[in-house]
């Protein structure tokens, strides 16, 4: 996967988000090890210092913890990744509706239009 | 302690002022971006921390010591221009190098070498600019070194190059070194940048770090720098 950065954007906000769509998807599930600091700054093709930040940020939203020594995982508790799924969905959904409103359609139609997508 | 520390910097060429009054800290492990227009005073800069260029008053501090033989040990530089004699294969500038630099690591070096097919028979005159310069910066990134500095280390090359030579540097430079990239290809390289470093006519107009400006100005680094030197 190629990871694109905005450089209008702080690049671990970016970096935070790509995170979470990890752990929503299920990329890292609960319990996983994470990958080193390092090789996650490698594979995203950014500066170390910045990962650290990003997983720091995710650190202190309780969605990864560190064990000392042993090294960074995926939060047990599965509530927590359901909570952040269920955020990150609604926000999508809110962007959508905003689209719609944009150009003139209500709720109504705007569900007609997502029953017409094939998965 | 800082890495890097410059007093009261001042020097001219001629009676023509190049940098006035520079004052700067550099700390450990930290990517900074020293950007400027063409003639701005970067490149002097970076010889003069280099201690290639004397300087008409002020202080140039490496861990807390003048310059010299022992920050000329741990910094390792990649100039503008290539200081290679180009009759020689690319064996004997390794052998060169690992004679000439304690913290030169020979196998790193092969290793990235071998990454790029290039062959270490091969002399540096039969070889594409791309690839001379890739072999430039092997060399710079396979010491050991606490601080690396790169004047310019993406103009000239290809987009698939460049994207070469910052993977480069960010998977090789050693945990807790600092590293200084000079350049105007601004948009290229922000990503990766810690902390940027503006000068304008001899002058550091701004020194911050790169996400907390980008938070504040709403705008890429790129685009700020535009708006700050607008022609």
């Amino acid at each position: 996967m190629e990871f694109t950065f905005d450089n209008n954007i702080p690049i671990y906000i970016q970096l935070l988000e790509y995170m979470k769509i990890y752990l929503i998807s299920g990329t890292f599930k609960c319990g996983d090890k994470l990958p080193s600091v390092r090789d996650f700054a490698s594979t995203f093709k950014v500066n170390p210092n910045t990962m650290q930040k990003a997983l720091s940020e995710l650190e202190s939203m309780n969605l990864i913890y560190t064990e000392r020594t042993n090294g960074k995982y995926v939060t047990k508790d599965q509530k927590l990744i359901d909570k952040l799924k269920d955020e990150y969905a609604m926000t999508l959904a809110k962007s959508y509706m905003q689209g719609m409103k944009r150009i003139g359609l209500g709720k109504a139609d705007s569900i007609k239009y997502l029953e017409r997508i094939d998965d | 302690m800082n890495l890097l520390e410059i007093k009261h910097l001042n020097k001219s060429f001629d009676n023509k002022t190049i940098l006035d009054d520079i004052n700067l800290k550099i700390s450990k492990g930290k990517i900074i971006g020293l950007l400027g227009k063409n003639g701005a005073g970067k490149s002097t800069l970076i010889k003069i921390i280099n201690d290639l260029l004397t300087i008409d008053s002020g202080e140039v501090l490496f861990k807390g010591k003048k310059i010299g033989v022992y920050s000329k040990e741990n910094i390792a530089f990649l100039p503008e221009r290539t200081y290679l004699d180009k009759s020689m294969k690319v064996e004997a500038v390794i052998n060169f190098f690992s004679d000439f630099y304690k913290d030169f690591n020979k196998e790193k070096a092969y290793e990235l070498l071998e990454k790029l097919d290039l062959d270490k028979k091969q002399r540096i005159t039969k070889m594409s600019k791309g690839m001379q310069e890739k072999l430039q910066l092997i060399l710079v990134m396979s010491r050991e070194a606490d601080l690396y500095i790169l004047d310019e280390p993406l103009s000239g090359v290809d987009p698939a190059t460049r994207d070469y030579i910052l993977d480069t540097i960010l998977s090789n430079f050693k945990e807790g070194a600092s590293i200084i990239i000079s350049t105007h290809l601004i948009s290229d390289i922000e990503r990766i940048l810690d902390e940027v470093i503006f000068i304008d006519k001899g002058k550091i107009v701004l020194q911050s770090e790169a996400d907390a400006l980008r938070n504040k100005e709403k705008s890429s680094i790129d685009e700020i720098f535009r708006r700050m030197f607008k022609c």
